[in-house]
């Protein structure tokens, strides 16, 4: 069987998840084992030619080239799959979704007139078909990996979209929220990291999403019993997936 | 049997000690807020003159007294060991399957208290009674040493006494400790027990030991926090699958998981495929799962449970109804855990007793 052939692309974003593929240090020859890694700029200096088995996508649409650059991935690959939050909700960048984009613009660049941007960051599946979604700013590794093996074998990643918070007890730790009164955004976030920050003592950031059927409103009522005010629960839910349906809309509530 | 005895700490860790010598030691521990289970080398690992406050969503440490056993149960159980939350079942490769050792942990446990031994036995009926055996779980139990512990304060989420599992634990221990002023009464519970409490320094307990010993236990009795009317209750639940209250409890209800994971009788597991990239091995491996997520329920087309009120539900009506069904017993041993770690307090004791019709 030929080893399906692979491009890595880059849209709105900061490298991250690109480089989680870079970081599989002891995997890493395996995976190039296991797929022909034909297009990837962080890695190689091959050009983006011809048609791929596997497109990974990092990155949001934030400008009209971006809008146009992915409509030619989408035709020239059979499986489309995005990496990380920017790709799957629109990213950090996405605050600027619904506010003044010329405004932002004047205020940071000393030559506004050489920024074309839209006015939204949007996720990949707002342009094109999305074959697979692989979660969290930025994505993890054992995600990544098992997001290969399953792919080249031809079986469905096991990434499991219910809350962080049956990672964070598989690990053992001890909850933030129960212990210590810490918001922590695990009970709406979708499972990925492996309950990293919990491990730390902190609370969960929602890095990954909203996970399936997540109650946010209970546990914005839950995270203003333990002294949020609304600026705070309104903050927490917009980070790296404000743009996700479900945290923008709690989020909105709060504002 | 032999008569209850009075040891002090020194033989208590000497009794560590010796269980140590062909067995990990599992005891609690003082670790990032609360009282966990990990392996103990010493008496002076336990968290002495610590206890714990819990209520709904809440779980507080603080010092007070010098009790070895001064806490009540915290967020891991026993289970953790004996049905750990990742087992590998079978590997295959090369054209073979193969299936995973039979695990050979051997385990001594301190300080199991009465809705802990209960949760065990719980588990026992799941994984060894029925006609599909866990061969890891069941090596795993066959070389456990029990020392239980009666408890003489209960916490404001326990409800052990409505439960009939507390606080003085049930048979099923190999020894059974009691702290009352100036030491701990060991009682015996099997063989094993006996000899080791034989190898230890001791006096034997005299009548105003036994009664300290009782006074402790039921002043335990008297602090439980919660209670749970249980009579009829599995009709009851059985009877109600469309009371408004589940509307309640689910616009509550954060579908996390968290008391599936604290509980100490659930048992659900899923199976993950594992496969290497560089070879054609893969194994298959069981998880820890919960009927709080979509995937449990997952048939094609759709979640036969596509939410919190009918999870919930499910959760509820299973382990206090028609787990009696299943294994003939409760499913609930009135340990607390499920209120404490819910990180919105949900209680499995206001809820049953609103779908009674009583208070909530
Ligand atoms: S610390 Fe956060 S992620 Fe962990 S169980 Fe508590 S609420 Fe869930
Ligand atoms: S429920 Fe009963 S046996 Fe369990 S910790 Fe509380 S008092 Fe002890
Ligand atoms: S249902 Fe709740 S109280 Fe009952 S055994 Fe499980 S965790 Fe303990
Ligand atoms: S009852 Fe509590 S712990 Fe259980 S799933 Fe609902 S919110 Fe989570």
């Amino acid at each position: 069987m030929a080893k399906p052939r692979l491009g890595v692309f880059k849209f709105s974003s900061c490298d991250g998840c690109q480089l989680s593929l870079l970081d599989c240090e002891d995997e890493l020859l395996a995976v190039a084992g296991a797929i022909d890694i034909a297009y990837f700029p962080e890695a190689t200096r091959s050009d983006d030619v011809g048609h791929y088995d596997i497109a990974f996508i990092e990155g949001s649409v934030t400008t009209p080239h971006e809008a146009e650059m992915i409509q030619d991935i989408r035709a020239r690959s059979t499986a489309l799959i995005t990496l990380g939050a920017c790709a799957t909700s629109g990213g950090i960048q996405a605050l600027k979704n619904g506010a003044d984009t010329a405004a932002f613009i004047d205020a940071v660049y000393a030559h506004p007139e050489y920024i074309d941007t839209l006015d939204t960051a949007t996720p990949i599946s707002d342009h094109v078909t999305v074959d697979f979604e692989l979660r969290g700013c930025p994505i993890s590794k054992r995600d990544l990996i098992e997001l290969v093996a399953a792919t080249v074998v031809g079986r469905t990643p096991q990434t499991p979209s219910h809350a962080a918070c049956i990672e964070c007890k598989l690990a053992g730790h001890v909850c933030v929220m129960v212990s210590q009164g810490t918001p922590c955004l695990g009970p709406v976030t979708h499972a990925g990291c492996g309950a990293l920050c919990p491990g730390y003592a902190r609370g969960c950031y929602g890095c990954f999403g909203p996970k399936e059927t997540p109650n946010t409103a209970a546990l914005a009522a839950q995270l203003a019993n333990h002294g949020a005010d609304n600026r705070q629960i309104a903050r927490l839910f917009s980070t790296f997936n404000t743009n996700a349906p479900e945290f923008r809309k709690e989020a909105e509530k709060h504002e | 049997m032999t008569l209850p005895v009075v040891i002090d700490i020194k033989a208590l860790d000497q009794l560590v000690q010796t269980l140590a010598k062909d067995r990990q030691v599992m005891g609690p521990v003082r670790r990032d807020g609360a009282v966990v289970y990990e392996e103990i080398q010493g008496v002076d690992d336990l968290p002495r003159g610590w206890i714990d406050e819990q209520e709904g969503g809440h779980y507080r440490l603080k010092r007070e007294g010098d009790k070895l056993f001064g806490y009540t149960v915290g967020p891991s159980s026993w289970k953790r060991f004996l049905h750990p939350p990742k087992q590998t079942l079978w590997r295959a490769g090369g054209g073979g399957i193969t299936p995973e050792p039979i695990a050979e942990d051997r385990f001594a446990f301190l300080g199991v208290r009465g809705c802990e031994l209960a949760a065990i036995q719980v588990q026992d009926k799941v994984f060894m009674d029925g006609p599909y055996r866990d061969p890891h779980y069941a090596a795993r139990r066959e070389n456990l040493f029990i020392v239980a512990v009666n408890c003489t304060r209960a916490g404001a989420t326990c409800f052990c006494a409505s439960m009939d599992t507390g606080p003085k634990v049930n048979p099923g221990y190999d020894i059974a400790l009691t702290e009352i002023d100036g030491g701990l009464l060991a009682e015996v519970g099997s063989d094993a027990g006996g000899a080791a409490l034989a190898a230890l320094t001791s006096r034997p307990a005299t009548e105003a030991d036994l009664a300290a010993a009782a006074q402790g236990i039921k002043d335990a009795e008297g602090q439980m926090g919660r209670k749970l009317n249980t009579d009829g209750l599995a009709d009851i639940l059985k009877d109600n699958p469309d009371h408004p209250r589940w509307s309640v409890v689910a616009d509550a209800c954060l579908n996390c998981a968290n008391c599936t994971m604290v509980c100490p009788t659930c048992f659900c597991t899923t199976v993950d495929e594992v496969s290497a990239l560089d070879s054609d091995e893969v194994s298959r491996e069981n998880r820890w799962a919960s009927c709080f997520t979509t995937e449990f329920s997952y048939v094609h087309g759709g979640a036969v449970r596509p939410g919190a009120k009918a999870r919930y539900r499910q959760w509820m009506t299973h382990k206090l109804g028609t787990w009696w069904d299943q294994f003939d017993s409760s499913g609930c041993t009135g340990c607390g855990r499920c209120i404490t770690w819910c990180p919105v307090g949900i209680d499995i004791t206001e809820e049953a007793a609103a779908i009674r019709g009583e208070g909530g």
